[in-house]
């Protein structure tokens, strides 16, 4: 059974429509793994009896013409599923059950896909590290102790510890890219507009995407082609000619010019990364791309702006969370007070700081000194990328300034915390799709990974990239099972 | 700048989020630290740079006036914390 959860979701799938498995024996290989990992705390909400049940409803007439015959999956909590649990990682979700279902979800089982679970994050998407989840700390599968990333946390140790053949995670900062860098694992951060927004619990509405975490790209390209919809249920989801992803992926990247942003070098940054992004450049030009410098200025204002939009978005979108209509409800004197408890009590301490600064930079007096600044300095770091792409066709950086952190290290400093996007951060303020692939180890054989940011719409030109590249990196996770006992 | 526990307890206010002292502690100098980093952006010039406010560039589609879900009572009432037949039910708020 073990070799089961080891195979990729190609090979799956391949195995499934040759009959040589049926979708009972996968769905219960993961299962059965789930279920030894529960020291990884990746799961919130597990639904392993109907997907056992599904999966035996699959075989008794089977669609071996559909994407995902019978495989099973586990999707972030932060993705509404029709009569199961969705918690956002927040205490105020805690007994919440959606009516109805996401359109990412929605898509992927309509190609035949079994819902396993529920995977943890960052409570609201808001971290980097999975730690402020009121459902506790998700540890890393590299290491224990380790973070897994975030806010896509459950679902980067749940892709990494082969708990689920791949899932999918949502992305305002980087919190599909920096926890698949920190766990050897592939994720992909879809152009605004991509993929729906429907049914996706709400943090920073014009940063916000869905995105694939897997194992490697080609998987990463075959879930990406499914969940990229247009959707006339999210108003800004973009009408445009989507590839087949998977079927046009090539390793021929012959003549490609990729552009290396100087100011990506960033100060204090330590050294295995710089040596690790000047391989990948070698990796680049091994597989027939040119390499060009190029500059993207406004760089260092990237995070101050990010700190501004995302909390300035947040603290609208949260105002739903007021204890009347769903969600947890704390009991006051009067109506103000019960709104007054019900949100300090139902959110975390992330969440309300958050909220705080959103609600700060909105408020009468500082909206042009703050957030009209930071939608200016948004524009400016748009610019830059459009200039970029004047000559070059796709940019390289790391994902990261550094390897996984210990669980504990970096929660009391909220600005170290937010440090770890610095490099994800631009691409959600331009919009612009980026994948990270893992590309190498530090010292203490942590993973790190690459970034590959490509022009709006260009999904498949970094897919290809970072698929010949991955040939070249022949990255190899090296995970112990330390958590089986 | 700096915010003090009198700017927090304002933000408590709108964010409709209670504060004791020591968590308006802890929030202004959280809240201090942050805005020290986000003061960063007034290095720039920014008079004449037109605001991002979509990434995309599209206008919203138009669509037909029709109802297309019905009957959702049940399921909006559903996940209500406390209801009485079909209707949210709060503190009172009118004497």
């Amino acid at each position: 059974m073990s070799d089961i959860t080891k195979q990729s979701l190609s090979e799956l799938v391949e195995n499934i429509k040759g009959k040589k498995l049926s979708s009972s024996e996968i769905t219960k290989a993961f299962v059965e793994r789930s279920e030894k990992s529960k020291e990884l705390n990746a799961y919130i909400t597990e639904d392993y009896a109907n997907a056992l049940n599904k999966a035996k409803t699959f075989d008794e007439k089977p669609n071996l013409d559909l994407k995902f015959p019978g495989i099973p999956m586990a999707v972030k909590d932060l993705f509404c599923t029709k009569d199961l649990r969705t918690t956002a990682g927040s205490k105020i979700l805690n007994n919440f059950v959606p009516t109805y279902e996401s359109t990412v979800t929605q898509n992927i089982w309509n190609e035949g896909a079994i819902l396993m679970g529920k995977l943890n994050c960052d409570e609201f998407a808001m971290g980097s590290s999975n730690e402020t989840s009121f459902f506790g700390n998700v540890q890393n599968p590299i290491d224990k102790n380790l973070v897994p990333g975030g806010s896509s946390g459950g679902s980067s140790s749940a892709v990494a510890a082969q708990l689920t053949p791949i899932t999918i995670g949502t992305d305002t900062g980087g919190s599909i890219r920096q926890p698949a860098s920190f766990t050897g694992t592939v994720g992909l951060k879809p152009t605004y507009g991509s993929c729906s927004r429907y049914g996706i619990v709400a943090f920073a509405s014009s940063l916000d995407q869905a995105g694939p975490m897997a194992q490697n790209v080609k998987d990463c390209a075959l879930l990406q082609e499914v969940i990229s919809t247009y959707d006339e249920k999210d108003s800004t989801s973009i009408d445009f000619k989507r590839n087949e992803y998977s079927k046009e992926l090539t390793k021929d990247i012959k003549g490609k010019k990729i552009g290396i942003p100087k100011e990506y070098r960033v100060d204090g940054m330590p050294k295995e990364i710089e040596v690790l992004w000047k391989k990948g450049i070698e990796y680049a030009k091994d597989c027939g791309a040119e390499i060009i410098d190029i500059s993207l200025p406004h760089t260092n204002y990237a995070l101050p702006t990010y700190y501004i939009v995302a909390p300035a978005e947040a603290s609208s979108n949260l105002a739903r969370y007021d204890g009347v209509k769903y969600g947890f409800r704390a009991e006051g004197e009067n109506l103000i007070d019960m709104y007054e408890k019900t949100r300090s009590e139902g959110f975390g301490a992330e969440v309300q700081r958050r909220i705080m600064i959103g609600t700060y930079v909105l408020s009468s007096g500082y909206y042009d000194a703050y957030y009209l600044k930071a939608q200016k300095v948004r524009k400016l770091i748009k610019n830059d990328f459009d200039d970029a792409y004047k000559k070059v066709d796709a940019i390289l950086t790391p994902s990261t300034p550094s390897s996984a952190f210990k669980i504990g290290e970096k929660t009391n400093d909220p600005v170290s915390m937010y440090l770890n996007d610095i490099f994800t951060v631009p691409v959600n303020l331009a919009g612009l799709p980026g994948i990270s692939i893992p590309a190498g180890h530090d010292a203490k054989g942590y993973p790190l990974g690459l970034q590959i940011i490509g022009k709006a719409f260009d999904e498949q030109n970094i897919l290809n990239i970072a698929y010949a590249m991955e040939e070249k990196i022949n990255f190899k996770n090296n995970i112990t099972d330390w958590w089986i006992k | 700048m700096s915010i003090d526990l009198k700017t927090i307890k304002h933000i408590s206010k709108l964010s409709r989020i209670s504060v004791d002292e020591k968590k308006a502690e802890k929030l202004a100098g959280d809240l201090n630290s942050i805005f020290d980093f986000i003061e960063k952006l007034n290095e720039l010039k920014t008079d004449n740079v037109e605001p991002l406010t979509s990434v995309a560039e599209t206008t919203l589609k138009l669509r037909s006036d029709e109802v297309k879900s019905k009957n959702l009572r049940d399921q909006v009432i559903k996940n209500s914390p406390k209801e009485n037949e079909d209707y949210f039910v709060v503190p009172k708020v009118i004497e």
